[in-house]
């Protein structure tokens, strides 16, 4: 077969020797310039697209592809990912899957950095930033990271675990052009390392430090001495271990801070009457790019007022960890004009709720966690702050709110005033709790928002449910891409209407709920569109997964229980206890003994 | 809060629950599940076959999907409250000293007083939202954080151990005074 060199030929086929000198170089010219084109491409979608357009723009996207994003680290394999990609400066990988957050996952499942460290060092010298998220991470992992990567400036370590100080002690030692460290929400062991002492002396380049999940003592004089000499440092985030005079010893040095994570937000001692104690307002005052606050770990609402100066500036507030009510925060909040994210805890009431709703008017994101998560008739947050917020802000993308009580009206209500809405996450602790005023179950409430809410994406459901809600997903939630049920439904049939219907499902967790093989097989036609299926106490057998693994070869469909072993599997019409499944083009390889690849 | 029946105060004969104020009887429709471990292969769509709600106030693992970061956190706010016990003072009328007891030790009224009544081998009798103690030799009071005398009882566990500064068990013709508001 002759090769035309003027046809972009997806054809591997060598042309007959005579023109092969030609057609190379209009290959070659022909690829050079996509590559050059394509370097400004940054979308991953796009990208993803134009990868499947013909083997050569597959092959220039794959040379110009300088960000590796890998949403699920079992979908592909380290090897492959480094073969295809051979120019990546940037990577993100995603591990285990979210419900493990909720010590839903048994210990030790896997999700280890250490193949994809090894890979990467073989294969991208010239790597500068890594962002893992729930993945498991030693300190051999970071020696690696430090060691292999001469031009490592980036690393997030976002809900992650394994590893301690000392790896971070190895970090902060060799890696001279770091400008982002942030470690968020994840468990790091105290190995007794003063790490903060292991930045290299002179100037550093850090341009952002995120510790306030680490639970253990910060050599404070260290820090001190970093902080001053990091004028490049725009976010710094403290643990709960630094008081609010070493708070302020900061501050000073450092200005043109724009994030401020302020630690515990009390002072060491007990402070008596009398005492000088530092103007904490004035070194707020001073902060004038501010415009992210969080910490206020072990606050004592006395000191609030020392954050009234920034508030005017302020877009992001995190009181999530701040045990105040509705006075204290009505305080600081009246000053936010221009909030547009808020985390709080319920403490602050459906009375606080209204003082928000009040004064942000252009909050997009808001956040409600509980004090007490248990279940109760009662608490401090109901459908009454809900619907506050409902009026008052109607600007909303983005919710996520515990509470003990709702009512449909008030969901009903959002669905109406807030357009925007792209996040839903509503918890309503007791498990198949109704309706507080009719009595009723919540399906017309949470069908609003599917139906009314053009814009949604992802969707959190509590409460009684029953399949008529189910009925509302699959029917208005055409683009919904991740929605995660609990306690809810009634039969297969709920679980039938999502499949068959929410088209641009990619991530679907369900626990607790009774759906079944029946209703797994009728996914079928979908789940090569999924990220991952999670289902854990429901009703589905080895049967049922089973006959998915044969009929789509595609995905890995993993099943497990706590108590399991290899020697104790179970019979085929046995109800698994967990079902995680998802599209990969690779064998797990390290999967501990309890779990069942079928 | 749980509903307790306890013989030792006679609660159910009188009809009166501990429970948090205000809370009544929910029309909760709890019609349609049973917990997961009592799962069987009952066809779907009966519901018929239903349970009633699942174990209430019992701790499911993972919920309410809170991650365990800000569990942890929380919890080790309340842990260092609770680590360090909750002695209280107690006085008895007529008792040459006071002694000390544990109020996180004990969870309930009933196991409270039966220590009260064994320390200093008294009887406290039975509780009644009229009648306080009425009836019995003495009344357990305390004082709590306002400063004020409470007839001990009245108010949820929760909020009474919470709020209790000392104890004090008085003559019952004393607490009529207390059981009379």
């Amino acid at each position: 077969m002759s090769h035309d060199p003027a046809e972009m030929s997806e054809d591997d086929e060598r042309p007959p020797p005579a023109d092969r000198g030609r057609a190379e170089y209009a290959d070659q010219v022909l690829e050079n310039v996509l590559e050059n084109v394509l370097v400004f491409l940054t979308c991953r979608r796009d990208r993803n697209s134009v990868s499947l357009v013909c083997k050569s723009w597959c092959r220039a996207e794959a040379l110009t592809r300088s960000e590796l994003f890998i949403g699920n680290c079992y979908a592909v394999s380290p090897a492959r990912a480094t073969e295809r990609f051979e120019r990546v400066r940037s990577v993100a990988l995603k591990g285990k899957p979210r419900f493990a957050d909720f010590s839903l996952l048994p210990p030790d499942w896997g999700a280890h950095f250490a193949p994809w460290a090894s890979a990467m060092a073989g294969a991208y010298p010239g790597l500068e930033k890594v962002y893992l998220k729930r993945m498991s991470v030693t300190d051999e992992d970071l020696a690696v990271l430090a060691r292999s990567f001469p031009r490592f400036k980036e690393l997030a370590l976002v809900c992650c675990e394994g590893f301690g100080t000392s790896g971070l002690a190895v970090v902060a030692n060799h890696c001279r052009q770091l400008r982002v460290l942030d470690l968020i929400e994840s468990e790091v062991t105290d190995d007794e390392v003063d790490w903060i002492s292991f930045f290299p002396d002179g100037g550093t380049s850090l341009e952002s430090l995120i510790f306030d999940c680490v639970e253990c003592p910060i050599n404070f004089d260290a820090l001190e001495r970093l902080v001053a000499r990091s004028s490049s440092l725009k976010k710094l985030r403290l643990n709960r271990y630094i008081s609010i005079g070493q708070l302020y010893r900061l501050m000073i040095r450092a200005p043109q801070l724009t994030h401020l994570g302020t630690g515990s937000f009390s002072p060491s001692e007990i402070v008596q009457q009398g005492d000088q104690e530092p103007d904490y307002a004035s070194a707020f005052a001073a902060c004038r790019s501010l415009v992210c606050l969080s910490g206020f770990r072990e606050i004592i609402p006395d000191y609030l007022p020392a954050i009234y100066p920034v508030c005017a500036n302020l877009t992001s507030l995190n009181f999530s960890y701040a045990n105040i009510n509705a006075a204290q925060l009505r305080s600081v909040i009246s000053r936010c004009h221009k909030l547009q994210i808020l985390w709080v805890l319920d403490s602050i009431c459906d009375e606080g709720l209204q003082a928000v709703a009040a004064t942000c008017k252009d909050l997009r994101e808001l956040r409600v966690f509980p004090i007490d998560a248990m279940e109760n008739n009662e608490g401090p947050v109901s459908d009454v702050g809900f619907l506050a917020i409902a009026e008052g802000c109607r600007k909303l993308q983005s919710i996520l709110y515990f509470c003990q009580q709702m009512t449909n009206a008030a969901v009903v209500a959002m669905s109406n005033n807030c357009p925007d809405l792209m996040v839903f996450r509503l918890c309503i602790i007791p498990r198949y709790r109704a309706d507080r005023i009719t009595g009723e179950p919540m399906d017309e409430g949470f069908g609003a928002i599917v139906k009314n809410c053009k814009k949604l994406t992802r969707l959190a459901v509590s409460g009684l449910l029953t399949d008529r809600a189910f009925s509302y997903f699959g029917q208005y939630g055409k683009l919904v891409q991740t929605l995660s049920v609990a306690f809810n439904g009634d039969s297969d049939m709920g679980l039938k209407y999502v499949l068959e219907g929410c088209s641009s499902l990619q991530k679907l967790e369900i626990r607790d709920s009774p759906f079944g093989d029946s209703a797994l097989l009728s996914g079928l036609h979908h789940y090569y569109n999924m990220r991952f299926l999670w289902m854990s106490s429901c009703r589905v057998t080895r049967r049922g997964c089973r006959e998915i693994a044969r009929q789509m070869p595609g995905l890995v469909v993993e099943v497990f229980s706590w108590n399991n072993n290899a020697q104790d599997r179970g019979e085929e019409n046995d109800i698994v206890e967990t079902l995680y499944m998802y599209r990969s083009l690779a064998r797990r390889v390290d999967a501990p003994k309890y779990v069942e690849i079928l | 809060m749980e509903m307790e029946r306890q013989n030792d105060l006679n609660l159910k004969a009188t009809e009166l629950r501990l429970g948090l104020p205000g809370s009544d009887e929910q029309p909760e429709k709890r019609n349609n599940k049973r917990a997961s471990s009592d799962m069987d292969n009952s066809s779907d769509g009966e519901k018929g076959d239903r349970e009633c709600a699942p174990p209430t106030k019992t701790q499911v693992v993972g919920w309410p999907p809170i991650r365990s970061y800000r569990k942890n956190v929380i919890q080790a706010k309340k842990t260092e409250v609770d680590a360090a016990g909750m002695y209280v003072k107690v006085s008895m009328d007529g008792a040459p000293y006071l002694r000390k007891v544990d109020l996180k030790v004990h969870k309930s009224y009933p196991e409270l007083l039966k220590a009260l009544q064994n320390m200093f081998k008294c009887t406290i009798g039975v509780y009644s939202e009229r009648e306080g103690y009425d009836g019995s030799e003495f009344a357990p009071t305390y004082e709590d954080k306002d400063g004020d005398w409470m007839l001990v009882g009245d108010v949820p566990w929760e909020m009474f151990s919470t709020s209790c500064k000392r104890l004090r068990i008085m003559k019952g013709s004393e607490a009529k005074g207390l059981g009379c508001l």
